[in-house]
């Protein structure tokens, strides 16, 4: 085996493999740009080399560089996690060349795998169900008509070299079809260099259903399982789990079998995933076979307990599988929910800065991994497991430069159930500040009726919420057992409040025990008996809810449980009362005594400013370009100007028609959230 | 005798309607509270005690014999916050507009006396149209007499204004001498004059909310120490503030139970400073992380935001905080920041608040505006109050003291108990790139020779160690162990004795 190996990589995944690597013994080498100095990889790794300026194409994803650094600390290995380097065939040569080995497939297998065409043909031939479809060269759009028609509408029109939706259309009769061509031609021509397109049916009530496969260079090939990924948005996975909640044994045995005849028909060797597109059906279909780790592997590890990092070490490092088809047990129910540093409130813009809070729930090992190889060594053991992968801490930099992924948050328990509960408690416990982040969001998907039926596609998350996310209104219950936790915490806050020094003696303040909650537009007078285990809140309606928790003032995390059930608040104090989130909402909870509430119901509701004839600055970032003049008129839909951030250029346009007042911002402005760039008549 | 003791109620019952029914309905259609609302809503639940009910007054002209109502529209008495005792007087906007008689501020009057005598805090809310005129120079005399008693508590009792409505001409200083000032957005307004009077004098067109609303007062004037949304809100913020205020000047300032380790290590402070010295950072999340459970009570937020005042406690004990802003003009001193600051040391000062300062600041702003205006008395007057306070003062130093705004940053000079720096911190004349090119004035035609006398400086002087040689920095300190080292710092200070020499007062730079 070897002894010391390098993560070509950044953020979580860099330390997803150094923790395998610790555990077998091997040492381990991080790189790192200028932008992660200071980040979590590097300080995990026994060994650290800088490799340049903060852009990717600059650091992680040069390949001298990379070899600069595997010889300079006589690397054995290279992992390259997922991104950047890891489907390069370049680069597992130039590793090859050098005698140092890629912890990942054969160089033909990535290339075999890496174009879509190829790859497709490869399927067929190894017996793999695909899409039915032409994947020869289509000359022209009569040609792309006529091959629509024998395919049976409605079909997908999609660019050879295209990936994350570029390039691709979907018709459903011969008019879309033929313009869907020319589009889409004239896309891939653009974007990718080759205009080389190709012809598929459209697979209706889509799932993202994907297997696991590992493969030895002896030939030996295994399936574990699968992963439903439906979850997207705009193609990037959101949420995933294990295993699916569609498939049956049969499907999943004979994806798994198509998918090891896949693997071996390329010689493939490692850890690899082929990508399927499952029919409301059940019918599936080849996408396409990605050649390295997946992000969200964890979920397969959960149910398991098989660590793929480690198997695919061993196999890089020329051992045959210890494992049989026979020795995969699939184990419980394990979801992945990933944590973007983007706020959803901003239609999911990439949020940058400093994390001021950033604490993660605490990792518990449970299920196959307790068995097979406990996560972390200290984790105490439940019924339940939760698993962070993270690449980032309090006190870190979100940046610019790279992925807006800052953290993988898993749970397993026995039952999807169970494993769902775990999530939102697990979300709910969850504290990131500083930064825009999509935990609300999450938390409202985990909530969801569709999810937590199984009933989804990958058209979910468009369809659920067209209109992007604005945040959840919680059902009654909820809200009572939140009020009812509020008053509890605001009496104990306002005891502490009335032993302050200085009190004259004998007539100290007495704190009462009824209170007026107020959350969501709706007003709850409750009473508090409180015992030394708790609190009885009782409603007018004579409902009670029993409240139990250690918090105390100032915890910004309350875990509470209420009626026997856990209830995670994230807390922060606010006039006459708490913000509180939990499961996905924001809620301003006032309690108020009976004369406080009857008081303030005669204040005036205050309207928020009017900022419509302002354009407010969407996220940090730069100006680039300012596209207009003052006085200048606009119409609905004009660019306005374009804000640099996360290396994206944002267009700003103008959401109505109107004339150029004031312009407060110039090319090379770095501007804050809200800042206003200009603004109109 | 049953008779007697009802009548008792009836008068009672008179005096609580103020104005009447329709003038109360009138002042919550403008969305603001009645007098004796707002004292429900200050005080403790039943721990009013009024004085002066039924006092009416006794003007005889313009046909007033004939409306006499009890309580001449001001309610005053005492009560308590939690638990600790404070006096009241709130202006009843229904009875002749809140407008100040002789009587009214004879009530006011009686319980300022009272409250220095008895050392507790007076809690003014005003309401008021301004002078009686019916009254004439009676009223004038009745807010002098006011005025004075202000004067005279200043520094022995806290004295807060709340500003709940208007507060024009002279009833303006009256609480422009009390030691914080806060206002009710959109429903309360402060001037000298008035538009109208602006109109006739000036040609300026003026709203009253422009003139002396919360905006102004918070944002531009600095009169305000801050704004609410509404009364509601308002009043229970002043209840939150008056808990980190003791009593009088003889009183230690009041601890209450915490619920946070005083040892409590914070990695993330670590990073706070950046890289990149002329990166910016949030000195907020500094205090928010060393203050007992991230509790801080901000003063003039809106105001000078280079620089941050309010209030934390450490160990349950209130503790006064002063910090640069490196957020706002890189977080240099200036007149508003100076003046901002100065004066709240001063508060800190009478009343034996113990003062921590977080430091991380580039010098004095320069210019012509600043140097027209006078920064050099206004930089001086929080050099003098830093200079002349006996309570304890720890400083920690983040990141640049550069210059005369390092001496005047609570340094070791100014009889600083703790002068703490982090390892980020750069204590010197001033920046690298500065000092090099006066020292190297010759060289500055060549870059590199520039260069790298730039970074000989910076090797030499940008640290906190050529001051800790010398004993200015007590000792450079961990970021993460701040608020352990601090907390501990205030602890061996308890018992802290200095007094400065005999005068009959000092002579600060006004």
């Amino acid at each position: 085996m070897f002894n010391k190996i390098l993560i070509a990589n950044r953020g979580e995944i860099a330390c997803r493999v150094i923790k395998t690597a610790r555990k077998m013994g091997i040492s381990t080498v991080a790189v790192y740009s200028d932008a992660d100095k200071n980040a979590l990889h590097v300080e995990m790794a026994d060994e650290a080399v800088h490799i340049g300026p903060p852009p990717a194409n600059q650091s992680y994803i040069v390949i001298d560089k990379i070899m600069d650094a595997i010889r300079q600390t006589g690397a054995q290995a290279v992992h390259p996690g997922y991104g950047f380097l890891s489907e390069n065939p370049k680069f597992a040569e130039a590793l090859e060349a050098e005698g140092v080995a890629f912890v990942g497939p054969p160089v033909k297998a990535i290339e075999a795998m890496g174009d879509k065409i190829t790859s497709k043909k490869i399927a067929q031939d190894a017996g793999v169900s695909t899409v039915p479809g032409y994947m020869g060269l289509i000359e022209d759009a009569d040609e792309a008509v006529k091959i629509s028609g024998e395919i049976g509408y409605p079909v997908m029109i999609k660019a050879s070299a295209g990936g994350g939706g570029k390039g691709m259309r979907i018709a459903w009769n011969e008019q879309e079809a033929r313009e869907g061509f020319e589009s889409s031609k004239n896309e891939a021509a653009n974007s990718f260099g080759d205009d080389r397109i190709f012809i598929e049916k459209f697979v209706t009530q889509p799932r993202h259903i994907e297997i696991q496969v590992l493969c030895d260079a002896h030939g030996n090939g295994i399936y574990l399982g699968e992963r439903e990924c439906s979850i997207q948005r705009r193609n990037q996975k959101v949420v995933e789990e294990a295993p699916s909640p569609f498939l049956d044994e049969a499907t999943r045995k004979a994806m798994g079998e198509q998918a090891v005849a896949l693997a071996k028909a390329v010689g493939y060797a490692s850890a690899g995933t082929v990508e399927f597109i499952v029919d409301g059906s059940k019918n599936f279909y080849f996408l396409e076979m990605n050649t390295r780790l997946q992000v969200e592997h964890p979920v397969t590890e959960l149910i398991t307990g098989i660590d793929l990092v480690e198997q695919m070490i061993r196999v890089a490092g020329g051992e045959p599988l210890s494992i049989t088809q026979d020795d995969v047990k699939l184990t419980g129910w394990a979801i992945e929910n990933r944590l973007y540093a983007e706020d959803p409130y901003r239609n999911f813009l990439p949020s940058i800065g400093r994390l001021s809070r950033y604490r993660p729930p605490v990792e518990q090992a449970a299920g196959p991994l307790l068995v097979n190889g406990k996560w972390q060594g200290d984790a105490p053991a439940g019924d339940t497991a939760v698993r962070n992968d993270t690449g980032v801490y309090e006190g870190g930099e979100i940046s610019m430069y790279y992925d807006p992924m800052i953290a993988k948050l898993c749970t397993w328990a026995p039952t999807r159930s169970e494993a769902i509960e775990a999530m939102r408690v697990a979300l709910d416990s969850f504290e990131v500040e500083g930064i825009g982040h999509n935990l609300p969001f999450l938390s409202a998907v985990m909530d969801h009726p569709k999810f937590v039926s199984g009933d989804m596609t990958t058209a979910f998350i468009a369809e659920e919420y067209p209109e992007g996310f604005d945040g959840v209104t919680l059902p009654e219950l909820d809200l009572r057992r939140i009020a009812a936790s509020a008053a509890a915490m605001h009496r104990v806050a306002e005891i502490r409040r009335s032993r302050v020094s200085g009190r004259m003696d004998n007539h100290e303040r007495h704190v009462g025990e009824n209170w007026v909650v107020s959350l969501q537009g709706e007003d709850f007078a409750v009473s508090i008996k409180a015992d030394p285990e708790g609190s009885t809140v009782s409603f007018e309606d004579g409902s009670k809810h029993r409240v139990a928790s250690d918090w105390t003032p100032g915890d910004q995390l309350a875990m509470i449980t209420v009626d026997g059930e856990t209830l995670v608040l994230k807390v922060g104090e606010i006039t006459q009362g708490f913000r509180v989130r939990s499961r996905g909402a924001d809620l301003k909870v006032h309690v108020r005594s009976p004369r406080q509430a009857e008081l303030a119901k005669l204040m005036p509701e205050k309207l928020p400013p009017d900022t419509s004839k302002l354009l407010l600055c969407p996220m940090p970032g730069l100006i680039v370009k300012v596209n207009v003049e003052v006085g200048e008129e606009v119409q609905e839909g004009q660019a306005l100007c374009t804000v640099e951030a996360m290396k994206m250029e944002n267009i700003l346009r103008a959401e109505r028609k109107g004339v150029v007042s004031k312009v407060n911002a110039a090319p090379g402005d770095s501007l804050a959230v809200d800042d206003v760039i200009m603004e109109f008549e | 005798m049953k008779d007697i003791l009802s009548e008792l109620e009836e008068r009672r019952e008179a005096a609580r309607l103020g104005g009447g029914q329709k003038r109360i309905d009138a002042q919550h259609a403008r969305g603001k509270l009645t007098a004796r609302e707002r004292i429900d809503l200050l005080l403790d639940d039943g721990s009013f005690e009024e004085f002066d009910m039924f006092v009416s007054h006794r003007c005889t002209d313009f046909g007033m014999q004939d409306q006499r109502p009890y309580g001449d529209g001001v309610v005053t008495g005492w009560g308590t916050i939690n638990g600790r005792m404070v006096y009241v007087f709130s202006q009843d906007f229904t009875v002749f507009g809140g407008s100040l008689s002789e009587t009214h501020a004879q009530k006011i009057c009686k319980i300022m006396d009272m409250a220095v005598q008895n050392g507790a805090p007076v809690i003014g809310i005003n309401d008021s149209g301004g002078a009686r005129i019916q009254e004439g120079v009676a009223s004038l005399a009745g807010y002098a007499d006011v005025f004075q008693r202000n004067i005279m508590a200043s520094g022995v009792v806290p004295q807060i204004s709340v500003i709940m409505g208007p507060c024009a001409g002279g009833a303006v200083y009256s609480p422009a001498m009390t030691d914080f000032i806060f206002m009710v957005k959109d429903s309360s307004y402060m001037f000298v004059t008035g538009p109208d009077v602006v109109k006739t004098v000036t040609n300026e067109v003026v709203t009253a909310e422009e003139l002396g609303g919360a905006s102004t007062h918070t944002r531009k004037s600095s009169v305000a120490d801050g704004a609410f949304e509404n009364d509601v809100e308002a009043l229970s913020e002043i209840r939150r503030l008056v808990d980190f205020l003791p009593l009088n000047n003889r009183e230690k300032p009041p601890v209450r139970p915490f619920f946070d380790e005083p040892g409590r290590v914070e990695h993330s402070l670590d990073t706070l400073v950046p890289e990149n010295a002329n990166t910016p950072y949030d000195m907020k999340e500094l205090i928010l992380k060393v203050a007992d459970e991230a509790d801080f009570y901000e003063i003039q937020a809106d105001y000078a935001k280079n620089i941050i005042t309010g209030f934390i406690r450490l160990e349950g004990q209130t503790v006064g905080v002063v910090a640069n802003q490196p957020m706002v003009l890189a977080g240099c001193l200036d007149i508003d920041s100076s003046r901002k600051a100065a004066r709240f040391v001063r508060f800190c000062d009478c009343f034996e608040i113990p003062i921590l300062t977080f430091v991380d600041v580039p010098g004095f702003l320069p210019g012509t505006s600043q140097e027209y205006g006078g920064v050099i008395k206004h930089g001086a007057k929080l050099l003098f109050a830093y200079g002349e306070a006996t309570v304890p003062k720890v400083t920690v130093i983040t990141r640049k003291a550069y210059g005369g705004a390092y001496d005047v940053m609570a340094s070791k000079h100014l009889r600083g108990d703790f002068n703490y720096a982090w390892p980020t911190a750069e204590i010197a004349v001033m920046g690298a790139k500065g000092a090099t090119e006066i020292l190297y004035r010759s060289e500055l035609g060549d870059p590199e020779k520039i260069a790298a006398r730039t970074k000989d400086y910076e090797d030499r002087f940008a640290n906190p160690f050529v001051a800790a040689e010398r004993g200015f920095i007590d000792e450079v300190i961990q970021p993460r162990s701040t608020r352990r080292r601090v907390s501990r710092a205030f602890a061996s200070l308890r018992n802290k004795q200095l007094s400065n020499p005999w005068k009959k007062h000092d002579n600060i730079p006004l």
